[in-house]
């Protein structure tokens, strides 16, 4: 007769137990970048809403700001490194592929032998690493997750792009996740469409640049489409996210969308018909666009502003280059 | 219902003067949405996805890049309607 396997399973629920943050040591004025895009500070405030973006100095890399980041989310929670057995961190922009940014973040915070990988989910990144957190505890697979959103955008832009390049900022967000005796994590919804893999993402590849054929390669968007996209066919995503938790827009206590730029979030706000109870992360304006970070940065600023938000509902979304998107409904440590 | 040349441009009027506060008067056929009416890339996105409601058209990524003035997008909607 076989053998019959142990298959683990996990507690019922989870929930995020506390956040951490690191953002670039710099904050970048507009009138520091408009030279080479022939524009202004108020063109560029028009149109993103953007005041300062935050940039990392030259020696501070993806991982360090990964580091700091989940080192507070970790000393936040209590929990103790050593229980931590799963470290996830979303980034696009590390410069060296290889090893993950994940280990060696992992073994910087204790919590080595953790296992610890990298996802490519863009801005979508972080509620990706959400969902795999709460489902790697749910299964049994893990008993406590740090995920990571880490990104230093500020190697990969071109001063001379009036696309995205003005937008970015350098920073990470991190959260811990753990089991919950009640739920605090809901379903994620979540996808891609690869048939729109050109209106975001890099320019160039390394090996044109290796080859001569090309320069650094950078970030670029067709924002207008980017624009369409992330308003009303994210506005859809939301409220799918918002029906399949069982709650209403009237329930949440916060609305953290990926801070790509402060029309999309207004325009999407707009869209939802949020109340006027639900409060808006808004860290668009004087941290910029961090891709993978900007959601975890978002609602770390929200809670140390706004603490009363602690027991809250909030729903974040992603969406970003691949094309790809994310959302769930959190409650607020 | 087919709309006329009058009634998409009165509509379009509608919502150009909502997303940018800009007199309906000032919107005629040919004016330009970036050099005469200052219209920037993410208004004109949204007029164009309100204009694909109130008027029942499908105005793909690509084709926003071609209606250079309201004329442009008057001709491009009552040609293009169910």
């Amino acid at each position: 007769m076989t053998a019959t396997l142990n298959q683990p399973t996990g507690p019922a629920h989870t929930r995020i137990y506390a956040y951490g943050a690191a953002r670039g040591e710099n904050y970048v004025p507009n009138d520091d970048l408009v030279g080479p895009i022939d524009s202004s500070d108020e063109w560029i405030r028009q149109r993103t809403g953007i005041i300062t973006r935050v940039r990392a100095d030259h020696d501070t890399t993806a991982v360090d700001l990964a580091t700091d980041a989940a080192r507070e989310a970790v000393e936040r929670s209590g929990v103790d490194p050593s229980l931590i057995d799963a470290v996830i961190v979303a980034t696009i922009s590390n410069p060296k592929q290889s090893p993950s940014v994940a280990a060696i973040v992992a073994d910087r915070i204790g919590t080595t032998p953790a296992a610890a990988y990298d996802v490519n989910a863009a801005c979508a990144g972080f509620s990706y690493g959400v969902a795999q957190a709460d489902a790697l505890i749910r299964s049994g697979v893990a008993t406590y997750a740090v995920v990571v959103g880490a990104e230093k955008l500020s190697d990969i832009v071109d001063p001379t792009d009036r696309s995205i390049s003005f937008l970015l900022g350098d920073g990470a967000g991190a959260a811990v996740v753990g089991p919950s005796d009640t739920p605090g994590i809901g379903p994620t919804v979540w996808g891609s469409d690869g048939s729109k893999a050109d209106v975001v993402g890099m320019n160039y590849s390394l090996t044109e640049f290796r080859d001569g054929e090309a320069p650094w390669p950078t970030l670029r968007q067709e924002g207008p489409a980017v624009f369409r996209w992330a308003v009303w066919e994210m506005a859809k995503v939301a409220r799918q996210a918002l029906e399949v938790s069982g709650i209403e827009a009237s329930d949440l206590a916060a609305f953290i969308p990926h801070q790509a730029n402060m029309r999309i979030i207004d325009e999407f706000a707009k869209q939802l018909k949020l109340p006027d109870t639900v409060m808006i992360g808004r860290d668009i304006e004087t941290t910029g666009n961090t891709s993978a970070a900007s959601i975890p940065l978002a609602t770390h600023r929200l809670l140390e502003e706004h603490p009363e938000l602690s027991g809250g509902l909030a729903l974040q979304i992603g969406f970003g280059a691949g094309l790809v998107f994310s959302a769930q409904v959190v409650v607020l440590p | 219902m087919a709309y006329t040349n009058d009634e998409v441009l009165g509509g379009l009027a509608e919502l150009i003067t909502d997303e940018t506060g800009i007199s309906a008067d000032e919107v005629t056929l040919e004016k330009s949405f970036t050099d005469d009416l200052d219209i920037d890339s993410i208004s004109m996105m949204t007029i164009v996805v309100n204009a694909e409601e109130k008027f029942g058209v499908t105005i793909p990524d690509d084709e926003v890049k071609n209606l250079k003035t309201v004329g442009d997008a008057v001709t491009y909607i009552t040609s293009n309607q169910a």
